[in-house]
């Protein structure tokens, strides 16, 4: 920050100099006109009657007007660099304000907790932190210098006016806190038209939205007039919204430019009356209107300076409530080289999302390393809750969960989830390609065998290689979608790759087809023993093989065991075995005979 | 066509006359408004001319000869001048408002329209986010421009044409002295306007390629932690807004020399006008008055220049969005009814017969060869095997939402092409694996698939779906809102509204198309149960990758690399064991292992 305080003490010097160059040249055509063009004795501090004299005094400078002009011109060549000093150095500084923001906020969004994701919807944080810094960053760059420019300009100004002319003076400013007190009483009452057209724009846009992603229901259902008439519905309230805007501010520019011409015309008409008095000369008359056109137009855009000052301070704020948002902590046991083994152990765990609504009640077992454990239970029971809580994503507030017997809160965060491979429900797809999707995450740089060797585990080798592009194929491309099946299989590749010594699946095979649910489970009880494995699923013919099951009701466990012990005990997980097995006859030759097994590869 | 329209340079260094003539035809209705636009921008810019001859005539009949006679009526007829253009400016801002919002409004009516009636050819080519882009934001570009382009285009180039003219009359010797800077100053600008935009355009994009990644690091927020890869995310954002920082500054910087640079020409054009003018006052031939003005007029003439010069980059800049509507408008759909198609009479039976259909996607391969498949009205047939068999295929030639490439489908016995598409589809109800919701209320996405239902009639159709036991319990019951990403509400009991939609709208043909793969196990039992209902009475197409929900469909089709390789009922496809089979045992086998071991203990 203090090189962007150099930078803007540079630049409000610099247009301090550009607005004294600016004010220098009517100064220069009224000495001009009145005294060397005209007979008027010069009217100006002593050094510059000086410099004049110095020069030859009148006749020798009326032979050599040149140098009149030549002073024009170079005054609009300091004038010229100095305005280009100021625009170069607020914009380094608005620009490294925008850049730090930018980084600082995107830095802070990576390492806040989780809970803080679930306080803002993601539109409102992408908001704060382009619109909002763009805002800043606006402030910074134009308003910071123009706020200073006229200022600056009226310090000037004003002591110039009262000097050439004190009735003139009080003149040239007479209307001037008119148009002011109308510039802001204006734009603070227009706010509300601008937030009514923008949201018709925003309730347009939706519509449309929801109107191409669900074409296929509109068309399906044949409902293309009834959406048109909905989208012209919407479309009319937009125009409306803009139009009456627009009327508005046409009002309101067409009233401030009636104001300024009074306020210039005054001037002229009175000058002229003065001059005639012979109480001020031509030259002053013109240096006056000269002036009067450089007040009016800053003062003509206050009140929407004022406004945007405004907008500033709330944009400001909304980033704070990120910047100021506390970090995931980063301390803790972190183990080194060493990867730790997979025993864990739940006990007495109790969470809370909200306080009062208690997701998980007194959760306890036990899982050794290298067993397979499998979850069951219905929609909302606390299932995904409950896995997320061992990468620490979530923190618990009662009872303790161990890892190698230690209280995972005791380990380093980061550490920690190294080594546990998650595969979340609605796994997430970076934009990049679908190898760099698969590699990240991993630390060393993995051969390409053992990428394809994950792939091929997770079941999507070979679709991959259908893509035109392969593993090259840019996620998210034009024309290209992931199912949600093929993201699963993608996640699933990619923590594999990482070969973490506990290995979680959040209901990560349920948009997969049977086969390939097969597939990847035998794939994955091959590697037996590897990984502590814990599966979240609502298919139980994964839970079959499993070492224990789980089942989880309500946030309570209700069940645990085996399947042979389970499917024989009254509970859910009987009911639901029945439901799903309901298809099958087991008087079905299934069991006299090879069966279908044999004739896949499984 | 639009594959290749995103390829398409976003500068275009000629202005293309037939693309804006395109788009001024948006602007027809408007064009007296946009006359008598042009005549207020020719008064103001007139008393813009005017003002300063007044301050002339001021100096000349008043201050020189030393009299205020007349003053009184001079001040009436400046404050009547003033308020004339104040009267202006409000009346050509608000005309020109007309314009901008009358020409979106219709250019974005017309969009819509057409995007009604495009294919899905058209739409999986073509990005829904590439699509908004063009309805929203380049559709306001244009109307902008096509209005305030006019105003800033008919006010510059009559003030200077008009400031040209009495500079001429007045002293055709110091307006030729003053012009002579015009073409370096039309020069300056011209390429500095030029450039300026080319690196705004660059900061755009950068600007939403950063509000891109944002919106990635929140979404993936959580899947990053899992990763640990919080630091290399961080790297790859701090490049990009290395690159805005460096794209934004050097913009500035060219703004920043471009003014000076003006105001220099200017200030030059000024000196020019002292120099020479002086010897005229001197000597008598020029009044004071008229010095005055002239060096009022030089500083007034540059900033027309600017504007013009302005309006020419940005309608260039505007060209690659201009380019891209009319392509969209443009665009004709792939499938139309055609001249002879005749409306049914009645609603449709549902009898169906696919003849020696063949069809492909558009640059892949043939998915369906030869295909022949007869269904008779009012039974349920389910259709199964592996992905991309060809099931899809099949029920979207159905839907017409392709057509095939070879081969006639015929319902009711008329070839399908001569049904009208919009009564083809009225007589179709399609689930789709992730129910598609609209935001508002229940009520209202139940209403959608009648639009006169009445609320008896809604509810109705929601009991007969099992929906209604669950709406009930919410607390606002049928007026819940659906929001996106709403939690009140779980896939599963979506998935029953969209039935409930369905049974509303009474279709003829019923298509499923794995309606219960994304539901957990108890949802997905009382979807099964609707889907009973919900065949009875219509021809009915269910997909299915869980084998149990179709058992008791009248025939069961394998379809297996485009071709049908079993036909026939559960029990007598089990019978045969065949590949049916194999598919149903495998999806059974472990429980079936279990239960065998479970046996012989």
């Amino acid at each position: 920050m203090n090189g962007n305080r150099l930078l803007y003490s540079g630049a409000i010097l610099s247009i301090g100099f550009a607005t004294l160059f600016t004010y220098a040249s009517p100064l220069v055509l009224r000495s001009t006109i009145d005294s060397i063009i005209g007979d008027k004795p010069l009217t100006a501090p002593q050094i510059l009657i000086n410099l004049f004299t110095y020069l030859g005094g009148v006749t020798v400078l009326r032979q050599k007007l040149w140098y009149a002009g030549l002073l024009l011109v170079v005054i609009a060549l300091f004038r010229g660099c100095f305005n280009y000093l100021t625009g170069r150095w607020s914009a380094a500084a608005s620009e490294s304000i925008a850049l730090k923001l930018r980084n600082d906020l995107y830095a802070r969004l990576q390492k806040v907790p989780v809970p803080f994701y679930f306080r803002f919807k993601t539109g409102d944080l992408v908001q704060r932190c382009t619109s909002d810094v763009e805002t800043i960053r606006k402030f910074f760059g134009v308003q910071v210098v123009d706020v200073g420019k006229s200022l600056l300009m009226l310090l000037l100004v004003i002591p110039i006016l009262f000097s050439l002319d004190v009735k003139m003076a009080f003149l040239s400013l007479a209307i001037i806190p008119a148009i002011i007190t109308f510039a802001i009483i204006f734009f603070l009452k227009i706010k509300s038209k601008f937030t009514i057209a923008d949201e018709s724009e925003g309730s347009m846009s939706a519509m449309l939205q929801e109107n191409l992603t669900g074409i296929r229901v509109v068309r399906a259902f044949a409902r293309e007039d009834y959406e048109i008439a909905k989208f012209e519905e919407k479309n009319r309230l937009y125009r409306e919204n803009v139009f009456n805007l627009i009327r508005i501010l046409g009002i309101y520019w067409g009233l401030s430019d009636a104001l300024i011409y009074f306020q210039t015309g005054l001037v002229l008409v009175a000058g002229i009356f003065r001059v005639i008095q012979g109480e001020i000369t031509l030259g002053t008359l013109v240096a006056f209107m000269t002036y009067e056109e450089f007040l009016l137009w800053p003062i003509r855009a206050a009140g929407r300076t004022l406004t945007d000052l405004g907008k500033a301070f709330v944009s400001i704020g909304r980033i704070s409530a990120i910047l100021d948002a506390p970090l995931e902590t980063d301390s803790g046991w972190s183990g080194g080289d060493s990867r730790i083994i997979g025993n864990i152990v739940f006990d007495k765990v109790t969470f809370a999302y909200k306080p009062g609504e208690t997701v998980l009640k007194n959760i306890s077992f036990t899982i050794k390393a290298g067993e397979t454990v499998v979850i069951i239970g219905p929609t909302g029971s606390g299932k995904s809750t409950l896995v997320n809580l061992l990468p620490r994503l979530w923190e618990i507030a009662e009872g303790s969960i161990l890892i190698d017997g230690r209280e995972i809160r005791l380990y380093n965060r980061y550490y920690l989830r190294e080594q546990i491979g998650i595969v979340l429900q609605e796994p997430f797809l970076y934009s990049k390609t679908l190898q760099d999707n698969i590699l990240l995450g991993t630390t060393n740089i993995q051969n390409e065998n053992k990428l394809i060797e994950a792939s091929q585990i997770a079941a999507i080798h070979d679709e991959i290689l259908t893509f035109e592009k392969g593993y090259n194929t840019l996620v998210g491309e034009r024309g290209v979608t992931l199912s949600g099946g093929q993201k699963q299989r993608i996640a699933i590749a990619r923590t594999i790759l990482r070969n973490p010594p506990i290995l979680i699946f959040d209901d990560s095979l349920s948009a997969l087809d049977t086969k390939t649910e097969t597939h990847i489970k035998n794939a994955l009880s091959n590697r037996k023993g590897n990984a502590t494995t814990i599966v979240i699923t609502h298919r139980l013919n994964i839970a079959i093989d499993a070492d224990h099951i789980i089942v989880l009701e309500n946030g309570t466990i209700t069940q645990q065991g085996t399947h042979a012990v389970l499917s024989e005990s009254p509970g859910l997980y009987k009911r639901l075995w029945e439901l799903q097995t309901a298809g099958v006859n087991i008087n079905n030759p299934v069991s006299t005979q090879t069966g279908p097994e044999g004739s896949w590869p499984g | 066509m639009a594959g290749i329209e995103f390829l398409k340079a976003d500068f275009q260094r000629q202005l293309d006359i037939g693309t804006w003539k395109m788009i001024l035809q948006f602007a027809r209705p408007y064009r007296n408004t946009m006359l008598l636009l042009g005549l207020f921008m020719i008064f103001v810019a007139g008393v813009d001319i005017v003002m300063p001859l007044l301050t002339k005539y001021a100096i000349d009949n008043f201050i020189v000869p030393v009299k205020s006679e007349g003053l009184f009526r001079f001040s009436i007829l400046y404050f009547s001048i003033a308020i004339f253009q104040a009267l202006n400016v409000g009346i050509f801002i608000l005309l020109a408002g007309k314009v901008e919002t009358g020409v979106s409004y219709a250019i974005r009516r017309d969009g819509f329209k057409k995007l009604q009636e495009l294919s899905f050819s058209f739409y999986d080519k073509t990005p829904v986010g590439w699509l908004m882009a063009r309805m929203t934001s380049d559709i306001s570009k244009l109307s902008e421009i096509i209005a305030w382009g006019l105003v800033d285009l008919v006010w510059g180039s009559t003030l200077m044409a008009g400031i040209a003219l009495v500079m001429l009359i007045m002293s055709w010797k110091l307006t030729l002295i003053i012009l002579s800077i015009v073409p370096l100053l039309a020069w300056i600008s011209r390429k500095f306007q030029v450039i300026i935009l080319r690196s705004y355009r660059v900061v755009k994009k950068t600007n939403s390629r950063i509000t891109a990644s944002f919106n990635e690091g929140i979404l993936s927020a959580v899947t990053t932690k899992t990763l640990v890869h919080e630091d290399n995310n961080f790297h790859e954002f701090e490049k990009l807004t290395n690159r805005m920082y460096s794209a934004s500054f050097g913009a500035a910087v060219q703004s920043a020399l471009y003014l000076p640079l003006v105001q220099l020409a200017a200030m030059i054009g000024t000196a020019m006008a002292v120099w020479f003018g002086r010897k005229g006052v001197i000597s008598g031939d020029i009044s004071y008055g008229l010095l005055v003005m002239f060096l009022s007029y030089t500083g007034f003439f540059f900033i027309p220049i600017q504007e013009v010069a302005r309006v020419f980059a940005e309608l260039q800049n505007a060209q690659a969005s201009a380019e891209r509507i009319v392509s969209l408008i443009r665009t004709e759909p792939e499938l139309f009814d055609s001249p002879e198609s005749v409306q049914p009479a009645g609603r449709l039976r549902g009898r169906i017969r696919f003849e020696d259909v063949s069809f492909g996607y558009v640059g892949g391969q043939a998915v369906l060869k030869h295909f022949n498949l007869t269904i008779d009205a009012g039974s349920t047939i389910a259709l199964v095997g592996e992905t991309g068999g060809g099931k899809t295929s099949i029920i979207s030639l159905l839907c017409r939402f392709y057509e095939p490439n070879r081969g006639t489908i015929f319902i009711d016995d008329l070839d399908y092409t001569k049904i009208p598409l919009e009564f083809l589809h009225s007589n179709l109800g399609v689930i789709l694996q992730t129910p598609h919701l609209f935001s508002g209320t229940i009520l209202e996405n139940i209403r959608y698939g009648k639009l006169t239902a009445t609320v008896e009639e809604i509810t109705e159709a929601a009991k007969s779906v099992y929906c209604h036991e669950f709406i009930a319990q919410l607390p606002d019951q049928y007026n819940t809102e659906i929001t996106e990403g709403g939690t009140n509400i779980s896939a599963g009991e979506k998935q029953l509204i969209s039935l409930a939609r369905a049974v509303l709208a009474d279709p003829a043909l019923l298509i499923m198309d794995e309606a219960t793969s994304s539901v957990d196990t108890e949802a997905e039992l009382l979807i099964q149960r609707a889907m009973e209902i919900l065949v009875e009475g219509r021809t009915s197409i269910i997909i299915a990758h869980r084998l149990s929900t179709i058992r008791k469909a009248d025939r069961i089709i394998v379809i297996e690399g485009g071709q049908i390789a079993e036909d026939g009922m559960h029990d007598d496809l089990i019978a045969k064991r065949g590949k049916y089979y194999q598919l149903y045992f495998h999806q059974f086998q472990d429980q079936a292992a279990i239960m065998t071991l479970q046996k012989r203990k």
